[in-house]
């Protein structure tokens, strides 16, 4: 690893101004960082350690509703609490699928978002790659890839955004709150990350300096709360990144649909919200071919980036059961495999 | 550049001076406290062999920045014991062979010292294996890990349950 400058800022404003030189990183838990610094993979001459900062470890409910979670509050801390995981099953749903459990417990609300692809070429430092090395090119377009995008992305990049998180939270229409240089500023989430164009190193829309200093949902996001689930497909049964994943929530009175939310993950270079899929929904009946007709919509667009037109049918019969779920309830207690799609029991539901 | 930092290690104040940031949690307990007991697996937060307890959670030691954990309480596999006394974990896997080799056991018996404190699990199989899944095992040892771990869950777990009745 290379070494590097250790800064402990004791506020916001010092850190901000420590962050803002060029080769500078904020270091919040570290559980992705220093992974990619022990391999050579992120090279920062200086650490803005954020962990020692006042009052960024806090949920508290906002008038009119919302929930306001501080950017240091640990991933397991947040799926455990209490009127969080009521409001927003799918989003503890989707936080206690990602990592370890040793991993949660470390690991911080926004470090999870601005988590960096899990692509093996960006992590191999003697592999050509546009999103470590603008320019370099891209050995995933020729590699291995049968794991890659296949929405959003370009001949630069074909990696995919790794979190499970962020695919309820930019369903749910969360937004995070930024301190910069200029000051405070609000970014929806589905507009943190963005898709690789010709500049996939460019991975989101934070400016140097810049620290999410919190995470927001909306009061009326919990209008799901009965009716919202997170699948994610995995290579084995836990502690393994999506290859496919979505996140399903419906608002239903009596036998209609009065709103519904959709998105995928795994599939892109960022959390995929799918839009006019939902839009499918509103004022049917929820049944077998509404969902499948969602699900075509959802993926209409998709195409392989190589090896790996698999995962568009996959994710197809993904959005299909998380809809059947979602519509079925959510259910009182998390199932004992958060989000996985099979059932526990042979012959059984999948965790109906 | 130099750092100070304050530790409570295995209940043992620890005034540490660190020449170098780099140094993590694991390397500093291996390395410069002959704390041996926890374990360098792959040492990028893949294997678990590195748990221990910082502030009473179960995290990997080696993604940790020792200079950032100032004033932090560790606890260790070297800790667990009281003399001659094990653990409840300790002599659970021990009853179950809740290993082959042995390599992955401190951080396994750290992983399920956290798993039976953050009470999410309980006494179901499938949540117990669900979260100690971040702790592998090459010999596979995994049947007799759950039961050990399910054996500790309910000892632990009797006084609490004695009490509320």
């Amino acid at each position: 690893m290379k070494n590097f400058e250790y800064v402990r800022p004791a506020t916001i404003p010092e850190a901000i101004a420590a962050a803002a030189q060029p080769g500078a990183a904020y270091l919040a838990a570290g559980t992705n960082l220093l992974d990619l610094m022990k391999g050579g993979v992120a090279r920062p001459e200086r650490l803005v350690d954020v962990t020692h900062l006042p009052e960024l470890d806090r949920i508290e409910r906002l008038p009119g509703g919302a929930l306001r979670i501080g950017a240091l509050v640990r991933n397991a801390d947040l799926a455990h609490d209490r009127a969080f995981a009521a409001a927003y099953p799918a989003v503890a749903e989707a936080l206690l699928s990602g990592a370890s459990a040793q991993l949660r417990n470390a690991a911080t609300v926004a470090g999870n978002l601005l988590q960096k692809t899990r692509c093996g070429y960006f992590y191999d430092i003697a592999s050509a790659c546009n999103r470590r090395e603008p320019g370099a090119g891209c050995d995933a377009r020729e590699g291995e890839n049968r794991q890659h995008a296949v929405l959003g992305w370009s001949e630069a990049c074909i990696a995919t955004h790794p979190s499970d998180f962020c695919v309820p939270l930019v369903a749910l229409d969360a937004v995070v709150e930024i301190e910069g240089r200029a000051g405070r500023r609000e970014v929806p989430v589905e507009a943190l990350h963005r898709l690789p164009g010709d500049a996939p190193a460019h991975e989101n829309t934070l400016e140097p300096g810049d620290l999410i200093v919190a995470l927001r949902l909306p009061a009326e996001a919990a209008r799901f709360a009965a009716h919202a689930r997170y699948l994610k497909v995995r290579e084995r049964t836990s502690y393994a990144f999506a290859v496919v994943s979505a996140a399903a929530a419906i608002d239903i009175a009596g036998n209609t649909v009065r709103a519904a939310r959709l998105a995928l993950g795994g599939v892109a270079a960022k959390p995929w919200r799918a839009r006019q899929a939902e839009a499918l929904l509103v004022g049917v009946t929820p049944d077998a071919a509404t969902f499948r007709a969602v699900a075509e919509a959802a993926l209409a667009e998709a195409r392989p980036s190589g090896d790996n037109a698999f995962k568009i049918e996959l994710a197809r019969r993904l959005v299909v059961r998380a809809l059947t779920l979602a519509a079925a309830g959510t259910p009182a207690r998390l199932p004992a495999l958060p989000a996985s799609p099979f059932a526990s029991q042979p012959g059984a539901l999948p965790h109906a | 550049m130099s750092f100070s930092i304050s530790l409570a290690v295995n209940g043992v104040a620890r005034n540490v001076e660190l020449d170098d940031p780099r140094v993590t949690l694991l390397d500093l307990l291996r390395e410069r406290l002959d704390l041996p007991g926890t374990k360098k697996g792959c040492d990028r937060g893949q294997c678990g062999a590195c748990t221990i307890l910082v502030d009473g959670r179960r995290i990997n030691a080696c993604l940790a920045l020792a200079v950032s954990h100032d004033g932090a309480a560790i606890t260790t596999i070297e800790g667990l014991a009281h003399g001659d006394e094990l653990h409840p974990v300790q002599a659970a896997f021990i009853a179950h062979d809740g290993f082959q080799c042995g390599f992955c056991t401190p951080g396994q018996i750290m992983s399920a010292v956290g798993l039976i404190g953050e009470g999410q699990a309980g006494d179901d199989p499938e949540r117990i294996r669900e979260g100690m899944s971040g702790n592998l095992c090459r010999c596979a040892a995994y049947a007799g890990i759950t039961e050990a771990v399910l054996e500790a869950q309910r000892r632990l777990a009797a006084p609490e349950r004695e009490k509320a009745a």
